[in-house]
């Protein structure tokens, strides 16, 4: 299993037919391409980021790789299985965790759900008890195990998908949008929590996002998606060099000033007291920056605005 | 899945439904003493109405009983264990019904055990009360035989009104709304099939005796076993066909299932 590719997508198209009111009682029938022929392959081993904007079509590729949607068109294997066809089979080799949509048993003790795993997945009972030990401690899950989960923060619930999408040792595991509205601490425990599955159990990893710090801290490769279609797939870090160092450092300044000139960043916009300076994060820091400013006037506040993956979509388009 | 391993799997899914249940303690408690009263009142009711029902087309009191027992009973079993199914629609429409598909088992198990209701139950226990009434009141001599025929007709009974569950819930993956008319095909047959299909005008009679064929849950077998009037002339050996018809509609209903399942468009995340 291990030489072959764990996900191959070849041609794959998803139409959906949405029927419109068009008078009392007619009808229209439209036909919507939520993913349009859409090709890539994810090594065993890798770890890749799959993003776009809302409606790009990254939650429908998810929902076929992992036999919740019947492709239209095209060829899926997924671990060397067809994942509808296949989808029981598939389930027991595969993790998933949705972002918004809880896995758990809403109305017990977190605890009960890694129990009640334990024989939907028939795991072997040793691996089991190691597992969630090993996940309880990385994770810390140790003060909430017995809360029900509808009573745990987004952070905490979050903390007990992950547990419950890996407890029976997938080979692969996707998820759809695993830090939306996560806050800074959470993000970091999820993100270093990933990273060493992908690294000390050579887990597969594709998750989509919306955040393209999770690609950077966590992927080597990245796809990007609109419309149904790849606009994008490269390395990280060829990405990032081509189209990801700039920012902008939003600042406040204490009284209307007139636009500060500084050798490494230019004002953007100026509006009252605030500037929005653009720079090139490989020529120059933001730390830098804001000494640089603090010394030319007052601040009273300041921001970096992280390019939005929005941004990056338009600005593929143009380029 | 070999079959003890699921039956414990079943069972504790069940136990974390009811547990999830028991978080609302109060809503629960009520609920259940709820039934309880409902269910010795519908007993009574059905009592006082069979000392009232005349003879229905050469049918004796007691023979209606044993053919109202062995209608309601198979779908008293039917509605605890497989009834849940029509929960499919809000799963679908609410778009976790993904969850089931991410999983290594049979959906149907699934929303079978995790939709699961105790209050269910309580439609269970008046229907059994009549059928044991009827069965030690009826003027039949019991042979193995005969006892044969009622045991499997219970079972088959119980697996055809599941099918139709499995069928009418299978709607909802194209028409979410579709619950009511499915309902009307469950519970509306469930009350047809409490009388004998000989008092039913012959369009009622072909529909739902023999269309979806519920003829074959109670009246069927209820004639055989009483040797009761057969105004309608069926063949003697029909009861033979029993086991063939429950396997049709089984296979047909898990096809629509199956369809149902492809058919699944989820919902935007």
């Amino acid at each position: 299993m291990s030489d072959q590719p764990a996900i191959t997508l070849s041609d794959i198209g998803k139409t959906y037919v949405v029927r419109t009111k068009a008078g009392a009682l007619r009808r229209h029938r439209n036909e919507v391409k939520a993913v349009d022929g859409v090709s890539f392959a994810v090594e065993a081993g890798e770890m890749v980021g799959y993003l776009g904007p809302n409606g790009a079509g990254k939650s429908t590729t998810i929902k076929m790789i992992t036999g919740i949607l019947t492709p239209t068109s095209g060829r899926l294997r997924v671990l060397g299985l067809k994942p509808v066809a296949q989808r029981r089979m598939l389930a027991k080799h595969i993790g998933v965790v949705f972002g918004q949509r809880s896995q758990l048993w809403w109305d017990l003790p977190l605890i009960d759900s890694f129990d009640l795993l334990h024989h939907v997945y028939a795991t072997e009972p040793g691996r089991h008890k190691h597992n969630v030990a090993e996940f309880i401690d990385r994770l810390d899950l140790g003060e909430f195990l017995t809360t029900p989960v509808r009573q745990l923060s987004l952070g905490q619930r979050m903390r007990g998908e992950l547990t419950a999408a890996l407890l029976h040792d997938p080979e692969l595991v996707v998820l759809d949008e695993p830090t939306i509205g996560l806050d800074v601490v959470s993000k970091h425990a999820v993100r270093t929590f990933l990273q060493d599955v992908n690294a000390q159990r050579g887990t597969t990893v594709l998750l989509t996002t919306h955040d393209l710090d999770d690609v950077e801290q966590l992927c080597k490769r990245m796809l990007i998606i609109d419309h149904g279609r790849v606009l994008l797939d490269q390395s990280v870090a060829d990405f990032k060099k081509e189209h990801g160092t700039r920012r902008t450092l939003v600042v406040e300044f204490e009284h209307v000033v007139d636009p500060v000139q500084l050798a490494h960043a230019t004002v953007a916009r100026c509006e009252g007291p605030q500037q929005w300076l653009s720079f090139d994060r490989s020529v120059t820091t933001a730390a830098a920056l804001i000494s640089e400013l603090a010394e030319l006037h007052a601040i009273r506040d300041l921001s970096i605005d992280e390019p939005e993956i929005e941004d990056l979509v338009r600005g593929l388009y143009k380029s | 899945m070999d079959s003890p391993a699921s039956l414990g799997l079943y069972g504790r899914l069940l136990g974390a439904r009811v547990r999830s249940d028991w978080q609302y303690r109060t809503s629960f408690i009520t609920l259940l003493f709820s039934q309880a009263l409902v269910t010795v009142l519908e007993f009574v009711s059905i009592l006082l109405v069979l000392e009232l029902v005349p003879n229905l087309g050469g049918w004796t009191p007691t023979e209606v009983a044993f053919l109202y027992a062995l209608a309601t009973v198979p779908f008293g079993m039917a509605d605890l264990l497989m009834s849940s199914v029509e929960r499919t629609a809000n799963h679908v429409q609410a778009g976790t019904f993904d969850r089931l598909l991410l999983r290594p088992l049979p959906a149907l198990f699934q929303i079978s055990a995790i939709e699961f209701e105790l209050r269910r139950a309580g439609k269970l226990l008046p229907s059994l009360g009549v059928g044991v009434w009827a069965v030690a009141n009826v003027d039949v001599a019991w042979n193995a035989q005969r006892v044969g025929v009622l045991v499997m007709a219970v079972l088959c009974g119980a697996v055809i009104y599941s099918a139709l569950w499995v069928a009418s819930a299978s709607v909802s993956f194209w028409a979410v709304g579709s619950r009511e008319a499915a309902n009307a095909v469950t519970y509306g047959g469930q009350a047809a099939n409490q009388y004998p299909l000989h008092v039913y005008r012959n369009w009622v009679r072909a529909v739902l005796g023999w269309g979806i064929p519920l003829a074959f849950v109670s009246y069927v077998p209820s004639q055989w076993i009483l040797d009761a009037e057969n105004p309608l002339g069926m063949p003697s050996n029909l009861v033979v066909a029993i086991p063939v018809v429950t396997v049709a509609v089984l296979v047909a209903a898990l096809g629509c299932w199956g369809l149902g399942i492809r058919h699944y468009q989820s919902t935007g995340s």
